[in-house]
């Protein structure tokens, strides 16, 4: 019986240990000013990695969940004899709830996994350490500059994500099923709302961005420099960011309702 | 004769494991010294030490006069500048090409022009004899370059004080000797003071000044090339003349094997 | 090994692009125009009930949208509903005596204002009022109206019945 307590007080104490050294790690990382001579080339570079190397996955996806939310929404709409509705449908959707949550799962999945097998193998191949042997700090060198090119790259793929949805949309249900044109765009315009319903989607992501970058990154730096611990590490890292965003998402969705 | 490093009683666990018990080292200023052991003595880890990626549990490390577990960040990674260490694997950075690789100590430290980066790398790159292979990714070298191109990284920097973690395990003899010629040209040109881990014992008692030989958290022997061999310790003379059964048993300690094989669960 | 200067121009065009899908969101998307000043002009119109009549809901003549409810406010002496509409600039002819009513689109769909042209020579200008103003239909009231009509009637035709019997 006590040694089932006291596992269970291990356990808490590793998990708080965890949460301490990923937080210290986040702060660091965070705190240090990214020196403008150096810093800068090295965070578009990550921008690059995380963000314009995700885009071809993004768009496409993007393009064919507008398009089965538009034909799901229509069919389901015409029952009701308001089809007229399908712009704002698929806008609302897409902005508040589709947008940042399937982009953040996207990203997690290529982006977060690369990042945590990226940083795992420096550190496994001593990379990071002879880089502080080197007296340059890996945290500012390899760490911060890959936190803030994914706290940047997010928003600005959910924005993409979510303009190339409703454009899948206005292709299947304008295009397609014939809706009109002039009706589609203007019930969207007059049912969504600018700050309640795209940006509050955009503050989503900034969220999401951070979480997931920050959950790839310690999981690559804190991984166990074995082949089987990068693979861990990677498979831990896509699946605490899918749970983290899925949790977080609700949080953030009552909290907006409830405005705040 | 003064040293550039002063180990006293060290002492180093891991995972409840004692890896150091009360270990003195002294490295002198301006030679090459060598630290010899089995496999899984700690000898990495005594690099690791030294250069205050970790710390003792008990014990102190004095470099260059300064004990650098006691230093705060900007002091250690001032020293630092002043330390190279040569990983196992070499640490290059696959991202970057070989030139790169050599020029990232200049450009995180230095505000030297391109031109004068330029020149640098190739002269380091010359020493180790690569200046040919400048354009190369680390993917495409082969061990022994690798191992050459993160020496001419190590050294970018001049440093004052260099370590070689296992520079020779995994080499062909012709890169082994090209390294060793290269620790020990490269120690008396510069003017370094050098520190090579290994357990390749011939080659190592070929270059080495001074020799210490660790085993079981301790040292078990030390002196110059010459009077090591010489020492009649058991267990020394086991590790370098590489006999397979002595003070150092084949087996790792089990139960007998009557016991194991009749008592059936492990 | 790809160049610092190509990495920098793609990453220049991702940021581009997130920016025009930005832009597309707020204008096209949620029909974001309170950011630049709209060059129409702006009408009043006081109302004794609105109903669910929203800032941006349409204005329109002959079904057609020219413009747009810019501001609702209460008239705090005459607690009527003081309708601010945006008139598209084009639209620079509607005389100034027309009538202008709340309606409801199909049975159940938003509240818009609809302006009914009348025959005077004058138009309205900026800052000018319409005075004729229909208020919105409300369902319930309307319901009431017709069940207090109805037992009206049954009762009258009962009385009239009992008169007569």
């Amino acid at each position: 019986m006590m040694s089932y307590v006291q596992s269970l007080g291990r356990s808490g104490m590793q998990i708080l240990r965890d949460y301490g050294r990923a937080g210290l790690l986040l702060y660091r990382a965070i705190v240090h000013v990214p020196n403008v001579r150096k810093g800068f080339p090295l965070v578009v570079q990550q921008i690059y990695a995380e963000g314009v190397l995700s885009l071809l996955i993004i768009i496409v996806s993007s393009l064919f969940i507008g398009m089965v939310v538009a034909l799901q929404g229509y069919h389901t709409l015409a029952k009701f004899g308001a089809s007229q509705e399908l712009g704002p449908l698929v806008a609302l959707s897409v902005a508040r709830e589709l947008g940042p949550v399937v982009t953040a799962l996207l990203f997690a999945g290529r982006a977060g996994s690369a990042l945590t097998a990226e940083i795992g193998l420096m550190k496994a191949t001593e990379q990071l350490s002879s880089m502080e042997m080197m007296a340059v700090d890996p945290i500012y060198r390899v760490i911060s500059p890959r936190l803030w090119g994914g706290f940047i790259s997010l928003p600005m793929l959910t924005l993409i994500f979510n303009a190339m949805a409703i454009y899948g949309a206005y292709l299947v249900g304008v295009k397609w099923l014939g809706i009109d044109a002039g009706s589609f765009w203007s019930n969207m315009q007059s049912s969504v709302d600018f700050h309640g319903d795209i940006l509050n989607g955009i503050y989503k992501s900034i969220v999401f961005g951070i979480v997931v970058t920050w959950i790839s990154v310690y999981q690559g730096y804190d991984a166990v420099p074995t082949s089987a611990g990068i693979a861990n590490a990677t498979t831990r890292s896509v699946v605490y960011s899918s749970l983290a965003v899925l949790g977080l998402d609700f949080v953030l969705t009552a909290m907006m309702i409830g405005g705040w | 004769m003064s040293n550039f490093v002063e180990i006293t009683n060290l002492h180093f666990q891991h995972n409840n494991r004692a890896i150091f018990r009360g270990v003195d080292i002294n490295i002198p200023l301006g030679k090459v010294t060598a630290v010899m052991g089995p496999s899984g003595t700690g000898k990495t880890t005594l690099l690791r030490l030294i250069g205050a990626q970790l710390y003792p549990t008990q014990g102190q490390v004095l470099v260059d006069g300064q004990n650098i577990h006691a230093l705060n960040r900007h002091e250690l990674y001032k020293l630092r500048k002043r330390m190279g260490l040569l990983f196992q694997s070499g640490g290059l950075f696959t991202h970057l090409n070989v030139f790169e690789n050599v020029a990232f100590p200049l450009r995180e430290h230095t505000k030297l022009s391109d031109a004068m980066i330029r020149s640098l790398v190739l002269m380091k790159l010359e020493m180790v004899g690569l200046r040919g292979a400048y354009h190369l990714m680390p993917s495409e070298l082969s061990g022994g370059m690798s191992r050459r191109v993160a020496l001419a990284r190590a050294i970018s920097l001049d440093p004052e004080f260099i370590m070689y973690d296992e520079p020779l395990s995994g080499q062909d003899p012709i890169s082994m000797g090209v390294l060793i010629k290269l620790i020990r040209t490269l120690n008396d040109s510069l003017g370094l003071t050098t520190v090579v881990v290994s357990h390749d014992v011939q080659e190592i008692l070929s270059i080495a000044d001074y020799v210490y030989v660790i085993a079981d958290g301790k040292i078990i022997g030390q002196g110059t090339p010459s009077s090591i061999n010489l020492d009649n310790a058991g267990q020394l003379q086991q590790f370098l003349n590489g006999l397979p059964d002595g003070p150092v048993p084949f087996h790792y300690p089990a139960k007998s094997l009557q016991q194991d094989l009749i008592g059936g669960n492990l | 090994m790809i160049s610092q200067r190509t990495i920098e121009s793609f990453v220049g065009l991702f940021l581009f692009g997130a920016l025009l899908a930005l832009i597309v969101l707020a204008f096209k998307v949620s029909g974001l125009t309170t950011i630049f000043k709209s060059d129409g002009y702006y009408v009043t119109a006081a109302f004794d009930d609105i109903g669910q009549l929203k800032v941006r809901s349409a204005v329109k003549i002959g079904g057609v949208t020219v413009g747009e409810v810019s501001n609702i406010k209460l008239d705090p002496t005459t607690f009527k509903a003081v309708v601010h509409m945006n008139i598209k600039s084009h639209v620079n002819d509607i005389p100034a005596d027309s009538t202008a009513s709340i309606l409801t689109a199909g049975l159940l769909g938003d509240n818009y204002i609809a302006i009914s042209p009348m025959y005077s020579n004058e138009f309205l200008k900026n800052n000018s009022e319409i005075q004729e103003t229909h208020s919105a239909m409300i369902l319930e009231k309307l319901i009431g109206q017709l069940l207090f009509k109805i037992n009206n009637s049954s009762k009258t035709t009962a009385e009239n019945e009992g008169v007569k019997s």
